[in-house]
């Protein structure tokens, strides 16, 4: 249970980090919080040649609020700092839910917001929720810089569309219309483990009490989050009614997911808990979104 | 493959070693400075016995390189108390057999310690949220929760 031997690198600016990451190709990787990763090397299940380790970069930690409502989290903040962040709890309370289920608090002292969502577990809430809060992710590499929508930026488990010197630096979360609500509903074995399922939503409602917009997620039943394409079809331009959250349902949990079967729970228990977490997620942000 | 050195301060004193990148924070905390209180449990994040204090923080010893303490500050639980002068965690612990072997302990201990300095009066609910990073074969968990709240009393009475 020990890691293969790797060069180690301690930048002390993005620009030194992405000059490393340039030098390095296919043999670096970034070490950000290094909660998946290390367990990863430990098990050699990951076995870098170099990592370069951006915990000695401060200005990669950050949460600043943007002009829109929204917040821009730098990708190195401790997953604890958005679990206790103010502006975070006011701007999104989805974030508020989702943050106290990410494994453990002695894990979430170290592992960061970014990290996870380059890290691109299956498994994991961040990038489920960097989709369904429309996120728009800064990538650098040395000299460059592109921007790519959250729901564009995951290709497969543990896959993403960064290339060997790029690196996420930067997560923006738009601000939420008014009338927003959302609720995140997961079901795992024990507090802090790998949801079985889970499904997060953000509705909005204009004053009439129609529904203007509608996106929901859905975790562990698949090989990347998957966003419901129901949702937005069957709930946009109505008002909401039960009949038509569990039409969502029942098509999220028999057409939209892939859920395997594993050790923890069948294909068909998981898409037996999709059918009820949709249910759950869509009226409780129906409800919150008309207060 | 090229080691490196770094300065980290464990326990209020400051040691200089030679490290490759690949030690992990735990086995140089055990094996490079003999520090055998902090346990290895698991290795991959999820037994929670090598739960350290780095910077003040809980975390897992295990989830770093030592390299990565250079420059920064470590406790394990050999700074909480001595046989002779308990910290009221552990005395709590000892007076409401939180304890069976043993293994889980330090890393309970040096999760709670920060928790009850900013959670001096906590509930239950709050206690088993503190410590659901933290496997114990042995107790079931019940004596460990009477032993937090027992401690929180110890600590108020005496501050």
């Amino acid at each position: 249970m020990k890691p293969i031997p790797f060069e180690y690198f301690a930048p002390t600016s993005t620009e030194e980090a992405l000059e490393h990451l340039a030098n390095l190709g296919y043999n670096g990787k970034v070490l950000a919080g290094g909660q998946s990763l290390i367990p990863a090397m430990n098990f050699r299940m990951a076995r870098p040649g170099a990592l370069v380790d951006l915990n000695g970069i401060p200005e990669l930690a950050y949460i600043k609020p943007t002009a829109d409502g929204g917040l821009a989290i730098g990708t190195m903040t401790r997953d604890s700092k958005v679990e206790h962040s103010p502006e975070v709890a006011q701007r999104f309370p989805l974030l508020l839910e989702v943050m106290p289920n990410i494994a453990h608090p002695q894990i979430r002292n170290r592992g960061t917001f970014g990290g996870s969502i380059a890290h691109a577990d299956p498994a994991g809430q961040l990038p489920a929720i960097s989709i369904v809060l429309n996120a728009n992710l800064k990538v650098l590499k040395k000299g460059g810089e592109r921007w790519v929508k959250a729901e564009e930026f995951f290709l497969g488990p543990f896959m993403t569309v960064l290339e060997p010197e790029e690196m996420l630096a930067e997560v923006v979360l738009p601000g939420l219309p008014p009338h927003t609500g959302s609720s995140y509903q997961q079901v795992s074995r024990q507090k802090g483990g790998y949801s079985l399922a889970a499904v997060a939503s953000v509705v909005t409602l204009d004053t009439a009490g129609k529904c203007t917009s509608a996106r929901m997620v859905m975790i562990s039943v698949g090989d990347v989050p998957i966003l419901s394409e129901a949702a937005t079809r069957i709930l946009v331009g109505q008002k909401p009614t039960p009949e038509a959250i569990a039409e969502v349902a029942e098509i999220a949990a028999s057409k939209e997911i892939d859920p395997g079967t594993d050790i923890h729970a069948t294909a068909e228990y998981r898409r037996h808990l999709v059918r009820v977490l949709v249910r759950r997620s869509l009226s409780t942000a129906f409800e919150r979104a008309a207060k | 493959m090229t080691t490196h050195t770094i300065k980290v301060k464990v326990n209020g004193v400051e040691y200089v070693r030679e490290v490759e990148p690949r030690r992990l924070l735990s086995d140089f905390l055990r094996h490079d400075l003999g520090l055998t209180g902090t346990h290895v449990g698991c290795e991959h994040g999820l037994c929670g016995a090598c739960t350290i204090l780095f910077d003040g923080e809980p975390v897992r010893s295990c989830l770093m390189f030592a390299v990565q303490a250079n420059g920064h500050e470590v406790t394990t639980v050999e700074a909480l108390g001595t046989p002779e002068k308990m910290h009221p965690l552990q005395e709590a612990f000892h007076e409401k057999h939180a304890l069976q072997c043993g293994y889980c302990t330090p890393g309970f201990l040096m999760t709670l310690k920060p928790f009850l300095e900013t959670h001096p009066n906590p509930t239950d609910e709050e206690i088993r949220e503190a410590i659901d990073g933290n496997l114990c074969r042995c107790t079931g968990y019940e004596h460990i929760i009477e032993a937090v709240k027992l401690a929180a009393e110890k600590m108020a009475t005496r501050s």
